[in-house]
């Protein structure tokens, strides 16, 4: 009993970083009805990014905003040098447009990096402060996840950018008629997502170490999540990002251990969108012929 | 096809057919590979470009075919050129198989479900309980076969020329489905789903038929692959083989047989071009290729070449017609 | 005195298909002036070259100054407003929200609550479902919501495309008579695209006829009302 109570909180932390993944690829398909498959590689970027200030002396939390600030900026520069030109482009020219992205990164990083395992710092204590089910990261990373939805919820619902953001991603032609830059929008939407992202790659480097690879596995259970959640719903992507670490971390303890975790993970997710096409929360689309 | 297309097409041939002759065993060996993804992106294209169904997995047949011929030679003495079917028939079915249940999911769904294909293999071959079939994490090694009936060529030279007949057996075959009532009931699929179903095509059989025919091709390609590099393991048949496979597809051209043939150059060629320009970071330099061939060629080098052609013969007649 | 809106020459295509074939036509500050003409006659072609919408050449002047090739974006902020074929309405957003966007560019808060409020009182129905997702609204509410949202702009200029459409006549009526309302207290100017040329010209001062591309009659829309072709081909009697 015991130790299901651990694996379902270690679970819920994991999944808080799953879920701000899938929060970041759910913000970004809302927008442009795409996949983002270099946000896992943009986060990572982000996280190195953070290790330099850190190694150079700055402390933990200033380094952490310093950061968020630059992954934005990031993700906005991304959308309009290397985003912008292929707009217009086929669907799969895009998703080649962003694997060029995640290797260009990847390789970027252990080249400047090199691919020596480094160790990430949590800014939370190593006595367990939150009971002595999870560690003190593993709750802190709960709540950092936790604290950044909150804010994103209350931008998007609350202010007239995220109002005229959320106007640009529903309908561009419209936006465009009542004087909002929908370019310009889109730029912010990648630099939101980038900095969230950042903030996850922030949370699991002290979990799993700094590497270039580190966001492979994530990213893909971040795609999961946001499925299941349903691919249009940011809150279904944060029940998601949650559901899938639970039982991602269930599945490795009780049932078949970590070598194939993953591969029955994703099978029993797809056994849902076959079930439920539109996942949990997803609109269920109706198209006029 | 018309007089011009044939006569590209068979000096190309004929080109292909000197190569072994005038380059180094190694360059054969690396076009006997082109060859190979030829095949596959064929398959790949067949269903993402002709069918629209998206595959992030074929890097799983391409295993499969690789596995089912390294299996029957190494514990089964079966010869080479018998696992070539062996390894088309396993394919088509688990294709099909793959297919029917898939069939529910669209895009993305798809994508997913693909993508957790090709990750979910390497893992299953590498699972201790099936070792004594998959040679686990070592994998199983093969024997390069000698050309038969004591022809004058070296073992690199006979596996091109093998290569290559499957190659224009399999790229004629194509040409004659897509031509045919299967390919066109594929593409009104993949352009007016719900018409095409209203008008009486059977969508669920030839979207797991396209299904299972492009996973033929890629485990055939797989089988050929797996002979000409003499060796199997789970590590080789990661997510990066089915990345690999989009790309090319995309590259190449969708939608397009010579698209297969552009595709495969690229992505047998591109990356040691990139490894020579940078050996600190080879893909960055291979990304960056990317990268241009997208913003410059966004319908593929295919689609490009088309537009070439058109445009010269447009000015052409004009030339023509002028008094 | 100089018209608001001056076009002269205007050509457009989509892609290489040309539909308008040299547009010239003027509009006064204050007036109502409505596009008649058949489907596929280019009148929406004719809304969205003046918003930016489609490739143009020609002129476009706006009070004296040119704004053909600029970005739908920034004529808006010149101060037209455009109500779109299809409304165009935020289905997802509530109604309330759908209207602040209207006022997106404009930087005066408080004249900005004003302005709601003034809405409201023209369609008290929209107050009744502020907090309403728009897109469960009727057609008709749609439409009072895209003429509103315009109105947020507190635009000099405003562009409907086709607003009877799919609407019952009774509700295009009350609609209109808001619009000769609106017209007269607020002074501002409209210019409406139409198929239902009868309640279009009752709507208007002015008309001008649209035929594959080109303007083939203007006047007053008692002289249009008047003339015999239009009456047989387009009122019917």
């Amino acid at each position: 009993m015991q130790e299901l109570l651990h694996q379902v909180l270690a679970g819920l932390a994991t999944g808080g970083i799953y879920a701000s993944l899938a929060l970041a690829l759910v913000m970004i398909y809302q927008a442009t009805h795409l996949v983002n498959f270099a946000q896992g590689e943009m986060a990572m970027f982000a996280t190195y990014l953070a290790w330099s200030l850190i190694n150079a002396g700055m402390p933990y939390w200033p380094a952490f905003l310093l950061t968020v600030v630059l992954a934005f900026v990031l993700g906005v520069v991304i959308e309009r040098v290397i985003i912008r030109p292929v707009e217009n482009a086929p669907v799969l020219a895009v998703v080649v447009v962003f694997i060029a992205l995640l290797v260009i990164l990847n390789s970027v990083t252990g080249w400047i990096y090199s691919y020596t395992i480094k160790s990430f710092p949590s800014p939370f204590p190593a006595e367990p402060i939150f009971g002595q089910y999870v560690t003190s990261h593993q709750g802190g990373a709960i709540g950092v996840t936790l604290v950044v939805l909150l804010l994103l919820f209350l931008f998007f619902r609350y202010t007239p950018l995220g109002l005229a953001m959320r106007a640009a991603a529903q309908n561009p032609d419209s936006a465009r008629l009542v004087g909002i830059r929908v370019g310009w929008m889109l730029a912010l939407g990648w630099g939101l997502a980038a900095a969230v992202g950042g903030v996850a790659g922030m949370m699991v480097a002290p979990i799993v170490f700094l590497d270039p690879n580190m966001m492979g596995g994530v990213l893909l259970y971040a795609f999961a999540a946001a499925l299941v959640g349903g691919i249009d719903n940011p809150a279904g992507a944060v029940f998601g990002g949650f559901l899938v670490g639970v039982l991602e971390n269930l599945l490795g303890a009780f049932v078949i251990g970590n070598e194939l975790k993953l591969a029955v993970a994703l099978v029993l997710i797809i056994g849902v969108l076959v079930v439920k096409p539109s996942g949990f929360f997803g609109k269920v689309l109706v198209t006029r012929v | 096809m018309s007089r011009r297309q044939m006569i590209v097409v068979a000096l190309v041939l004929l080109a292909a057919c000197m190569l072994p002759f005038v380059v180094s065993n190694y360059r054969t060996f690396q076009f006997t590979l082109a060859l190979v993804y030829a095949i596959a992106l064929l398959g790949l294209n067949m269903l993402t470009g002709y069918n629209g169904q998206i595959s992030l997995g074929h890097g799983a047949f391409y295993a499969i075919g690789a596995y089912t011929a390294a299996i029957l030679m190494d514990q089964y003495g079966v010869p080479y050129w018998a696992t070539i079917p062996a390894a088309a028939v396993v394919c088509l079915i688990a294709g099909f198989l793959f297919g029917l249940p898939a069939l529910r999911l669209e895009g993305l769904y798809l994508a997913l479900a693909t993508f957790a294909l090709a990750v979910s293999l390497p893992a299953l071959l590498k699972y201790h309980h099936l070792e004594q079939w998959t040679g686990g994490v070592q994998g199983i090694v093969l024997l390069k076969p000698d050309a038969p009936f004591g022809l004058p060529l070296n073992p690199d030279q006979w596996l091109y020329f093998f290569t290559l007949a499957i190659t224009v057996l399999m790229f004629v075959l194509a040409w004659n489905i897509l031509r045919g009532r299967m390919g066109h009931a594929m593409v009104a699929i993949r352009d007016q789903h719900i018409a095409a179903e209203a008008m009486g095509i059977h969508t669920a059989m030839v979207k797991s038929m396209t299904f299972g025919i492009s996973a033929m091709y890629t485990g055939i390609a797989g089988a050929l692959g797996a002979i000409a590099i003499q060796f199997v393991a789970p590590d080789s048949f990661n997510i990066f083989v089915s990345i690999m496979l989009l790309v090319g597809v995309v590259i190449g051209g969708l939608a397009s047989i010579s698209g297969a043939i552009y595709g495969a150059l690229f992505i047998q060629f591109v990356p040691n071009i990139a490894d020579a320009i940078s050996k600190a970071a080879p893909w960055a330099i291979f990304g960056i290729f990317l990268l241009g061939f997208v913003y410059v060629m966004p319908m593929g080098i295919a689609g490009a070449v088309r537009m070439a052609v058109a445009r010269l013969t447009r000015k052409a007649q004009n030339q023509a017609a002028k008094p | 005195m100089a018209a608001l809106l001056q076009v002269s020459g205007l050509h457009a295509s989509y892609g290489l298909t040309r539909v308008l074939h040299g547009i010239d036509f003027a509009m006064d500050e204050g007036t109502i002036t409505t596009l008649l003409g058949a489907n596929g006659a280019g009148k929406t072609t004719t809304l969205r070259a003046l918003c930016g919408m489609v490739k143009t050449q020609g002129q476009v002047r706006f009070s004296g100054e040119r704004i053909d090739g600029k970005a739908p974006e920034d004529i808006v902020r010149k101060g037209i407003a455009h109500v779109p074929d299809g409304r165009g309405t935020f289905v997802n957003l509530t109604t309330e929200e759908n209207l602040r966007l209207g006022a997106y560019t404009r930087r005066d808060r408080g004249a900005v609550e004003a302005d709601l409020e003034r809405v409201y009182g023209y369609f008290p129905r929209l107050k009744e479902r502020h907090t309403q997702q728009a897109g469960t609204l009727s057609g008709g509410e749609q439409q009072m919501l895209a003429v509103s949202r315009a109105l947020m702009l507190r635009p000099r200029l405003m562009l409907l495309d086709e607003p009877s459409f799919g609407l019952a006549p009774l509700i295009v009526r009350e609609l209109f008579e808001i619009l000769r309302t609106v017209n007269a207290k607020e002074k501002v100017s409209m210019l409406v695209v139409e198929q239902n040329a009868a309640m279009a010209l009752e709507l208007a001062d002015h008309a001008y006829l649209i035929e594959t591309g080109r303007v083939v009659l203007s006047g007053t829309t008692g002289e249009i009302k008047s003339n015999d072709a239009v009456r047989r081909s387009y009122l019917g009697y």
